[in-house]
């Protein structure tokens, strides 16, 4: 069981934006995807979401071609958080997180869903804000309210299917109270077995809460396993073109990353 | 005046206003089957007497069409517009952005401007017109969508774009037909270009009221997924929602049913772009509420701009088309007004 891409690519125009990309992404794991912007972490993320087609290798959920799955079916089992999300009506908070259980089909009246929004609302960080509206919202408001909706997507009663969760940048607009909290969420759903799989920016994250990292540069994984072997000092350093050193602990593990000198890139 | 979004759902919303839209259209549609040249005496009209035969007439053969055709294409109006916004995620689109009220009205103009000079054709303008306005309102929209849709996807930007072109486009030959046409000829367009309910009858019913029927009551179904789709494309993807077979499918409902529209009852314009505008004021901008409201407010205000259009200046026609946007305008902006806080606009 898993979503996995088995050496996907994509390339538009002729340039590959993912080429002979690996990734799989098991229940209980919250793993993290890091790499320099444009290295291709969005792509290969809407490529494990289904809303891009590979054009090379497959993505496959539960050993099935995305493509091969239902639509609402697929919705689901995982679900997705983008960047940036925004509404031209001002729709209200819960109305918008409501929409996760479109996939589910029931009526958002009733009381078990009202429910379920609450609950998501309050885990993402963001139960203060149900009766706004969501075109009034901060970046870091609608994130979290986005958060939320994901959430509600893959709230479900039984839970013998496996779920996945797709976050690019979740923590990107997020201060830095809010940045430990959405971490802490993503890993309480891996405790309950849900797959999450994030896009951050900031290795000392990864660092903390990942339980394993794959390292993204020019569409193509260069590095994937536990934090505290891929995030090793030297390789960042190459594929930032910065001088990145670790603060290690007693037995050698790196508790700390931090920059120094300027970028050469 | 009504009830307000209270907490955590629209669902206290749903009775007073339905209720309250229902109950005004009910008594609109009995006042403009009221009003008219032949005064309609609800009280001795079942009952057998010498006035009797002229009253049915007016009623059933006039009135009932006109009337029932008004309702129709007001709740259609409306609801596509309605429906292309939320396409377009886009709160100035408007069914006439696809092309078909364009096509209509260059397929109106040809007829109006260049074949009534065939001599008989003018006998029979009055089944020509409808179809030829159909014919091109179709061709026009199926233009529009086939240049903006690539690689099996369609691109909304692309055909507000397109269909931009396309409306400027036809735009300038209809002005080149009509600068070039005779009196009776621009006349009979200009009347056309502005609406008007009084050309079909029953038969004209019989053929497109059931087609309407189904479409209006199909769209409210995708509410939920053209909820979805205001999130965007990806989004809506994401939540399970089959976009690229909802937008074909709704942008064919809507060519179908504006172009219906207007080969009967010509360009009404102001229905589609604004009641739903209205609407979103007050119900919100979900689209389970906010569909069913608009056609329900679309077909009362289609209703009683058509009463006032044939009777505010008897013998003589109003355009209907005018009338709308008459009396729409100021109780939009009054509802604006009133309701912008509220609704979260700033």
């Amino acid at each position: 069981m898993s979503l996995a891409a088995i050496s996907a690519g994509y390339g538009v125009r002729g340039q590959r934006l993912i080429d002979n990309a690996s990734l799989s992404l098991l229940p209980g794991q919250l793993h993290v995807l890091l790499g320099p912007n444009g290295a291709g972490k969005s792509t290969l993320l809407r490529l494990l979401a289904g809303d891009l087609k590979p054009d090379g290798g497959q993505v496959v959920l539960d050993d099935r071609p995305l493509s091969a799955w239902p639509s609402a079916a697929l919705a689901r089992r995982r679900a997705v958080m983008m960047q940036r999300e925004d509404l031209p009506f001002p729709f209200r908070v819960d109305d918008v997180v409501a929409l996760g259980r479109l996939p589910w089909q029931r009526s958002a009246d009733a009381p078990a869903e009202q429910a379920m929004v609450a609950a998501a609302l309050v885990e993402a960080g963001a139960a203060g804000l149900a009766d706004r509206r969501y075109n009034e919202l901060s970046g870091g408001e609608r994130a979290r309210v986005q958060l939320a909706r994901a959430l509600v997507q893959i709230s479900a009663p039984d839970d013998r299917e496996a779920r996945y969760l797709l976050l690019d940048e979740p923590t990107a607009s997020l201060d830095f109270a809010f940045q430990h909290h959405g971490l802490l969420t993503m890993r309480r759903l891996a405790a309950r077995g849900v797959g999450v799989l994030a896009i951050l920016q900031d290795p000392n994250l990864a660092l903390r809460h990942a339980d394993t990292v794959s390292l993204i540069e020019r569409g193509r994984i260069i590095a994937h396993g536990l934090p505290n072997e891929v995030l090793a000092p030297e390789r960042l350093s190459a594929l930032y073109g910065l001088t990145i050193e670790a603060v290690r602990g007693p037995s050698g593990a790196i508790c700390q990353l931090f920059a120094t000198g300027s970028a050469s890139r | 005046m009504f009830q307000f979004r209270s907490s955590n759902s629209s669902a206290s919303l749903r009775l007073p206003l339905f209720g309250g839209l229902s109950l005004l259209l009910v008594a609109a549609t009995v006042f403009a089957l009221s009003r008219g040249t032949i005064a309609i005496d609800w009280a001795t009209l079942f009952v057998p007497g010498t006035e009797q035969a002229m009253q049915t007439t007016a009623l059933l053969e006039l009135r009932l069409p006109r009337v029932l055709l008004a309702l129709l294409i007001g709740a259609v109006l409306a609801q596509a517009g309605a429906v292309t916004q939320a396409l377009f995620r886009n709160p100035l689109a408007e069914p006439g952005l696809i092309g078909v009220s364009a096509g209509a009205a260059l397929a109106a103009a040809i007829v109006f401007t260049r074949l009534d000079r065939l001599g008989d054709l003018a006998a029979w303008q009055g089944l020509l017109l409808p179809v030829a306005a159909f014919g091109g309102g179709l061709l026009a929209a199926v233009v529009v969508l086939r240049l903006s849709q690539r690689d099996g996807v369609t691109r909304m930007t692309t055909m507000l774009l397109a269909g931009t072109a396309i409306n400027a486009f036809v735009a300038a030959i209809v002005g080149l037909l009509a600068t070039s046409a005779d009196d009776p000829g621009l006349r009979g367009f200009t009347l056309w270009m502005y609406g008007n309910l009084g050309r079909a009858g029953w038969g004209e019913i019989a053929i497109v009221g059931p087609v309407l029927l189904v479409l209006l009551l199909w769209l409210p179904r995708e509410a939920r997924a053209l909820d979805a789709l205001l999130l965007g494309d990806a989004e809506a993807l994401h939540l399970g929602v089959p976009v690229e077979r909802l937008k074909r499918r709704i942008l064919i409902a809507v060519v179908l049913a504006t172009a219906a529209a207007v080969s009967l009852a010509g360009i009404i314009g102001f229905v589609g772009l604004i009641v739903p505008h209205a609407l979103r004021l007050i119900a919100g901008p979900g689209h389970r509420l906010l569909l069913p409201a608009s056609a329900l407010a679309g077909a009362l205000l289609l209703v009683l701009a058509d009463t006032a259009a044939r009777t505010l200046a008897t013998p003589a026609e109003w355009p209907v088309g005018a009338l709308t946007s008459a009396i729409g305008a100021p109780f939009f902006l009054f509802l604006l007004l009133r309701l912008r806080d509220r609704a979260g606009l700033t």
